[in-house]
């Protein structure tokens, strides 16, 4: 069949399933837009395009699937770097298609050009420019399949605009559908380690048998994997403690006996402990970041590392192991189960470990989170906003967060039951992700309720998707935590610069973010005061026709506790001032 | 500069999928982290869909490590092997340019001739010269020309296989 660039590109998108793609038309895509005119592929025009990467991002990190985002050239390009980055540093699956100018053109400075494959060679799994039509089948099917198997990525195609134009002669082609074989034939560099090498799959048994204080350590991997069943199955086989990083959290549910919450730099005591006290750290899909660690050289001292992934350079690139795995991780998991079972059956024993399970839970016992209610007329705790806003949301909310303390407060009092039901900007820390995340989540996930708990300096980032939602009726619920303040800046101002506070200030009153949400077409409350928590709550729970915003005005002087202070090792863990011994 | 055999000095040979952009994916991993590619040469392999990169990089062995891992990422990157200095054969081609006037020349072409080099080209009062070999043995040529005025110099950074079994495994 003869076809041209432009549409076969978009049948590429069709053939690979894709349903949505998140994107803004420029000139030098012109042409791949109008066969989206006819195509199933449903198109969310968003405002700004690095709404559109992370909308991608908060599809594909809801659902698993690949999420897609489509731009033009030049600032469109930059615009997504962002999000590209984004993607990288927390893995997630996605395909970036941006127009290029006419190849002929390229290296010109011609209108809207940029070196888009050189700027975001360092931020994507792959990148290519397509220089021929009859590429385009092929390298879509290559896009996808590499963002999406091993460790998943973000992956950009690059389309000068002579290839997909149908009234230029080099757009002419004749449409094929490469096999799998076809596929992986072409990439002879591209082979991920899925099976776990058995005789290491046999030594982490024999260390899992050995260990008086084990502890889990799962990360996001276990969510690329699928693996939060089995995971779960191993937890309780071993009795062994689970902490959920950042980017794990809801793969192992919060009110399991054996959960212990999220550890780091603002972890509860009781994960940060157990892990800097353990004698065996078991991490699944968990890459050591510095984030966890604290100062590495004080870092879990007394512990042996197993450490399965499925990215070979993350094995010992922070932490030597003892025991390195590649591979994926929910097949590793169930070969370890499998391994557990044979020496159990062999008549060898568990190790009790019944002393540890019970230092853990007098840690947890002794330094529960905690913070202190307001006082009435005074502003709002952030915390209290938080634990009404999980009270009342279905145990399957999904919830979505920007960057900072409001980000750390989500991961700690949100109560996370499922997988897949927390959307953050882990390794890059990206302020504005929440609004575009909880829109792309929502778009995956129509059946669930979706949250975005954000800041005030980072809505103000990325806002205006919210005319995006509002256009394309995506009722997504926004909690703004208005503290007036870039508050973990503050913060570390308050704590680190002798409460010398640089450009940290921004004002409660303006914007209006209820005008603003209003001209946005959404829903708006402010609420200031603690009565009024739960019913506006409620009431943005019930409207489901448009997005909801609401403002709550925080207490800018509230810290997110515990901490260790950034240069030390996990055992400074500084917990609320109201659990400091008496010295 | 420090002399390639250094110990920090580790030799690559990485083959790679014949095509636009990949040498700059490979170089980039090194410029990222701050590490200083002390020579290169890419050419086609007798497969003309593959190339091989031979790099000589001055980096610590642990980093390397790391880098090599992160080498192997690359999609189009096939294979990658670190050459053992002592477990390859390697070479390297010179070109050099000498100041030689008539009086100098001779004693110059007999250096040459213990070198086993080429004359190409000679001019007035300069000559060209090539040679292949070890690299250290270039540095040697090149450091025994230096008396005399040397004007140019282009090497092509070394090129390396395994040495092969010589007895019958
Ligand atoms: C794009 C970007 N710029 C700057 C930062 C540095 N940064 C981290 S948290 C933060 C403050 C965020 O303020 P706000 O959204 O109001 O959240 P709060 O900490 O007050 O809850 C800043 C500026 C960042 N993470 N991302
Ligand atoms: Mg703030």
């Amino acid at each position: 069949m003869k076809t041209n660039g432009g549409a076969a590109l978009i049948k590429a998108l069709e053939m690979e399933g894709v349903e949505v793609v998140f994107g803004l038309p420029g000139g030098a895509i012109l042409p791949v837009y109008d066969p989206i005119i006819e195509s199933p592929i449903r198109h969310i025009l968003v405002r700004h395009e690095q709404g559109a990467g992370h909308m991608a991002q908060g599809y594909a990190q809801s659902t698993g699937r690949p999420g897609v985002a489509i731009v033009t050239s030049g600032p469109a390009a930059t615009n997504i770097v962002t999000p590209l980055c984004d993607a990288y540093m927390d893995s997630t699956p996605m395909v970036v298609i941006t127009g290029q100018v006419a190849f002929s053109a390229i290296g010109t400075d011609a209108f809207q050009e940029a070196d888009t494959v050189g700027i975001t060679r360092g931020v994507t799994k792959h990148n290519e420019l397509i220089a021929r039509a009859e590429d385009i089948p092929l390298i879509v099917r290559q896009a996808f399949h590499i963002a999406t198997t091993g460790r998943p990525g973000p992956v950009l195609l690059d389309v000068p605009k002579n290839i997909v134009d149908p009234t230029n002669p080099d757009s002419a082609l004749d449409w094929y559908w490469p096999t799998d074989e076809e596929v992986a034939a072409s990439l002879p560099g591209y082979k991920p380690t899925i099976k776990g090498h058995p005789r290491k799959i046999k030594q982490a048994a024999k260390f899992i048998m050995e260990a008086d204080r084990p502890v889990i350590y799962a990360g996001g991997g276990i969510l690329k994997a699928r693996a939060a069943e089995e995971l779960r199955e191993l937890a309780e086989m071993t009795n062994t403690p689970v902490v959920t990083t950042l980017m794990a959290r809801g793969a192992f549910p919060d009110d399991h006996p054996l959960c212990l919450g999220m550890p780091g730099m603002h972890g509860n005591y009781t994960a940060v402990t157990a892990m800097q006290r353990s004698d065996l750290l078991i991490a699944l899909g968990s890459r050591f970041d510095d984030r966890i660690t604290g100062r590495l050289d004080g870092f879990a001292p007394g512990a042996k590392v197993i450490h399965v992934d499925i990215d070979p350079a993350e094995l010992g690139k922070v932490r030597v192991p003892d025991v390195p795995i590649v591979g994926d991780a929910r097949l590793i998991i169930v070969e370890i189960i499998r391994e557990l079972r044979k020496l159990r059956d062999g008549g060898s024993e568990l190790p009790d470990i019944t002393d540890w399970r019970s230092t853990v839970s007098g840690w947890q016992e002794k330094y529960p989170l905690t913070y202190e209610q307001s006082e009435p007329g005074a502003l709002l705790k952030p915390q209290y906003v938080l634990e009404q806003l999980r009270e009342r949301a279905p145990q399957d909310c999904i919830v979505a967060s920007g960057v900072g303390q409001h980000q750390m407060w989500t991961s700690q009092y949100w109560e996370f039951r499922h997988p897949y039901t927390w959307i953050n900007s882990g390794g890059l820390g990206t302020m504005g992700f929440a609004v575009p995340a909880a829109i792309g989540a929502k778009v995956g996930r129509p059946d669930r309720m979706v949250w975005a708990v954000d800041g005030d300096g980072c809505f103000q980032m990325t806002a205006q998707e919210l005319v995006t939602a509002t256009t394309e009726r995506i009722p997504v619920k926004v909690a703004i935590l208005n503290n007036a303040y870039l508050g973990m800046v503050r913060q570390w101002q308050e704590m680190f610069y002798e409460e010398r506070y640089s450009e940290v200030y921004l004002s409660p009153d303006l914007p209006d973010y209820v005008k603003w949400a209003e001209a946005m077409g959404c829903m708006a409350l402010r609420v200031e005061s603690p009565e009024e928590v739960g019913p506006a709550i409620d009431k943005a729970n019930a409207v489901n026709d448009r997005p909801v915003v609401l403002e709550f005005r925080t207490d800018a002087s509230e810290k997110v506790f515990p901490m260790v202070p950034s240069g030390l090792t996990n055992d400074h863990v500084m917990v609320d001032p109201s659990q400091e011994d008496p010295k | 500069m420090s002399h390639p055999t250094h110990p920090r000095h580790h030799v690559l040979s990485v083959l790679v999928q014949n095509r636009s952009g990949v040498l700059a994916r490979v170089a980039s991993l090194f410029a990222r982290r701050g590490y200083n590619i002390y020579s290169l040469a890419v050419a086609p392999t007798d497969d003309e869909s593959l190339s091989r990169i031979t790099i000589v990089v001055d980096v610590e062995t642990a980093p390397l490590e790391q880098v090599v891992k992160q080498l192997h990422k690359l999609i189009n990157v096939i294979k990658i092997s670190e050459l053992d200095p002592l477990d390859s054969v390697e070479r390297e081609l010179m070109l050099l340019t000498v100041k030689a006037p008539a009086g100098k020349r001779s004693e110059i072409l007999e250096l040459l001739g213990l070198f086993e080099g080429n004359v190409l080209d000679v001019g007035h009062d300069e000559i060209t010269v090539s040679m292949d070999d070890d690299p250290e043995r270039l540095d040697d040529l090149e450091n025994l020309l230096m008396p005399y005025g040397i004007i140019d110099v282009q090497r092509t950074g070394r090129v390396a296989l395994p040495r092969l079994e010589h007895t019958r495994p």
